[in-house]
């Protein structure tokens, strides 16, 4: 293995450890949007004027917005001015647990089942952690290391002060506050997030996760990520784990914005597994998510990767406007709508440049009630001579109470494009099961042995200790969904 | 006796299937079960395996002395009971080598012994498809899926010749064959003959016979075995046909 291999390791094996040495505030405002309460986020924040103007500005235009109607789920309607915007990271008291005793036994259950350790137990149940750990060294660590190679990598809040000039340039540039309603509500009130800048010519020595980032825990529930990889650079993000978070704002609105320059590349992986609901589709969070890449420069490139298990409702595109002439952008999903839950998500691959390819995989798998839908657009505009396209979606029902749908868009503006579209249906068939039990393989290990083969092609673009952890959270989200 | 079948009876929906089969098989015994289409061969090679579409109306089965028909399928191939399919299941994105290892350790592990690491398995694998020719690249391809016909009965008879189980039920192996492929086939199960394994070879046809040499001959005939015999008798009915047994039935009602 190798030194940064060997690095990475040691370095996630404690990733808990720190991440949670948060200046406890006491101060929040009341629920309600208005101008006072983004000028007051804006002073919590220090931020430079021009980001309270950006704020302002995305509010305004907010107001004048509706909440879209067209995706394929169901919810009650959002009191927006019941919601708390700004409030300091969750404090010890109130209706936290006090220790793992205290916590749902399901949840701890599955926890055992995903092998995390009784340390990181305590701090995805949310218990009140105030014990400050001793390794904040390596974190410093691999920040000089990184800050060495000229590499920037913070939360979202500290880059808008170390990094003003960047956060100007480059913030709002590929998902502006104008583009729909949940990111312009995200553009006026977001709490905190990431920030990467790769320089020139550098590669990312290692995956980038959140978890090496000092508090990034409690970045709420508008979040926003910005990444940029400036001409030949490479950057690998991890974003998300495979524990189930519990959080009691329902609605999430987050924003991922991704700037590939000439010849650079950017693959984000996620794991999404937040609170889905109560097996009668109680709870669970709203996961309203505008995640874009922009291949801005020539031969860059963005790679997708997505492991959708969590949240009650997911409405998610992660897309790829793809400027630059032989540009490539790359969407690679699998979706799980278990129980009561609602997934709609999917891609847009906008093709602008020459020689633009694209390559789409999608898998949905529906079980219980569960609805899953696949929405993708596909853009060839007039100037796009010879892009190219290749669209895969397939779906997997487990049991008769669930639904899967695919809504493929295509707009083809130029006639030199080559699109293809193929979608499949399947079900886990009852012959399939019996040849692995004929084999000596259990009903519920067989599930899960053709529930993975039918991601495999999804989970091979994830890097490798994702991957493993992809199918384990992949096989306790379908548990008991096959009788 | 490795496996005794008392008076079996078993339908599909209300559909009566099997009416009263009785049959005895030794280890080292290879036994051809022969008859016309519909004449029950396959539902009782799957009710052996244990598959549920079939309700179980009456008999009983005993393997190795024990109650077979109280078992899961599982625990019937983890106890040694191996049914090649006629129509071997496709399972896409799982690797042949992954599926058989899950299956040859889920196997072990029932039966006590520790499960076999990935160099050891590897090695196991190489020396059965050495030993029954196989193309190796078969074992990385995802399971059955692609395969051509041939290729998919080779595959059954590949993993047999890896979980060794001691009593052995091949569901039509011949079906849609070129000679070439039935000559593979058909060696691939006599290398797998022993003294401590029995067979049941389901067939419609005598010409799988001709290579590999049944010890008994029983044809099934509307879910009974009508004649049983020795080797000759498959000859007797590849001259004779079936039609016979329709004559016979229409003299005994």
């Amino acid at each position: 293995m190798s030194t940064a291999a060997n690095e990475i390791q040691a370095f996630t094996e404690q990733e808990y450890k720190y991440g949670f040495i948060t200046d406890i505030e006491t101060d929040s405002v009341p629920a309600g949007l208005n101008e006072d309460v983004i000028r007051l986020i804006s002073a919590k924040k220090q931020e430079p004027q021009f980001m309270l103007d950006w704020r302002l500005k995305a509010y305004r235009n907010w107001l004048k917005m509706q909440e879209p109607a067209w995706a394929n789920v169901r919810y009650p309607a959002i009191d927006y001015q019941g919601i708390v915007y700004y409030s300091a990271p969750k404090a010890a008291g109130g209706n936290q647990p006090k220790s793992l005793a205290d916590v749902d036994p399901e949840l701890l259950r599955t926890y055992e089942k995903l092998g995390i350790p009784l340390k990181e137990q305590e701090l995805f149940a949310g218990v009140a952690v105030d014990a400050v750990f001793d390794s904040v060294s390596v974190a410093t660590t691999f920040k000089h290391k990184l800050n060495d190679m000229g590499i920037i990598f913070c939360s979202f809040s500290e880059a808008v002060r170390e990094h003003p000039e960047l956060i100007e340039k480059y913030l709002g540039s590929v998902v502006p506050y104008t583009d729909n309603f949940f990111a312009a509500l995200n553009s006026a009130v977001f709490s905190d997030g990431s920030f990467c800048y790769v320089p020139k010519g550098v590669r990312c020595p290692m995956e980038l996760s959140t978890y090496f980032r000092i508090n990034a825990k409690d970045t709420g529930q508008f979040e926003r990520t910005l990444i940029i990889a400036d001409e030949g650079a490479y950057v690998s993000y991890l974003e998300g784990c495979t524990a189930p978070i519990r959080d009691t704002n329902q609605l999430h609105a987050a924003v991922v914005e991704l700037v590939a320059h000439d010849n650079a590349q950017i693959k984000y992986s996620t794991v999404q597994n937040w609170y889905p609901g109560d097996k009668q589709g109680k709870g669970g969070i709203y996961n309203f998510v505008t995640k874009r890449g922009k291949c801005a420069g020539v031969n860059s490139k963005i790679s997708w990767t997505q492991l959708e298990t969590g949240s009650a409702i997911t409405w998610k595109y992660p897309s790829c406007i793809l400027m630059g002439d032989n540009s490539v952008g790359e969407f690679y999903s699998v979706a799980v709508a278990n129980n009561y839950q609602q997934a709609d998500t999917g891609t847009k691959m906008i093709h602008i440049g020459k020689n633009t390819r694209s390559t789409i995989v999608s898998k949905g798998i529906s079980a219980g009630h569960g609805q899953n839908s696949y929405r993708g657009m596909v853009k060839i505009l007039p100037g796009a001579e010879n892009a190219r396209n290749y669209s895969q979606c397939d779906s997997m029902l487990l049991g008769n109470q669930c639904g899967a749908h695919t809504f493929p868009y295509l707009e083809v503006k130029n006639h030199t494009a080559q699109v293809e579209h193929e979608a499949s249906v399947s079900r886990i068939g009852e012959d399939q099961i019996f040849y692995c039990r004929q084999r000596g393989i259990s009903t519920e290990d067989a599930v899960s042995m053709i529930v993975n083969g039918f991601c495999k092609q999804v989970f091979r673009e994830l890097p490798m200790e994702f991957a493993v952890e992809a199918q384990r959270l992949l096989n306790v989200s379908l548990e008991g969904s096959v009788g | 006796m490795l496996l005794e079948i008392k008076n079996l009876q078993a339908r599909v929906a209300d559909k009566p299937i099997l009416k009263g089969i009785d049959l005895a098989v030794n280890a080292g015994e290879v036994h051809a079960i022969m008859g016309p289409n519909g004449s029950g061969k396959s539902t009782l090679a799957q009710v052996l395996a244990g598959r549920d579409v079939y309700a179980v109306t009456g008999g009983e089965v005993l393997y190795q002395g024990q109650n077979l028909l109280a078992m899961k399928p599982e625990e019937r191939a983890s106890a040694g009971i191996f049914l090649a399919f006629q129509y071997p299941v496709e399972i896409p994105g799982v690797s042949n080598m992954y599926f058989l290892r899950a299956a040859l350790n889920a196997q072990r592990k029932y039966r006590g012994l520790e499960e076999l690491d990935a160099m050891d398995f590897l090695a196991l694998v190489k020396e059965k498809a050495k030993l029954l020719g196989l193309d190796e690249a078969l074992l990385s391809r995802p399971v059955n899926e692609g395969f051509s016909g041939g290729e998919k009965k080779r595959n059954e008879i590949f993993q047999m010749a890896v979980l060794e189980p001691r009593l052995a039920v091949l569901d039509e192996t011949d079906s849609g064959l070129d000679i070439d492929a039935l000559r593979a086939v058909a060696a691939g199960i006599n290398t797998m003959r022993a003294p401590d394994r029995g067979m049941i070879v389901v067939t419609h046809y005598q010409r799988l016979l001709s290579y590999v040499v049944p010890d008994f001959v029983h044809v099934m005939h509307n879910g009974r075995i009508v004649r049983s015999g020795g080797k000759d008798l498959a000859l007797e009915l590849e001259k004779q046909g079936y039609a016979w047994l329709e004559e016979q039935a229409a003299v005994g009602s």
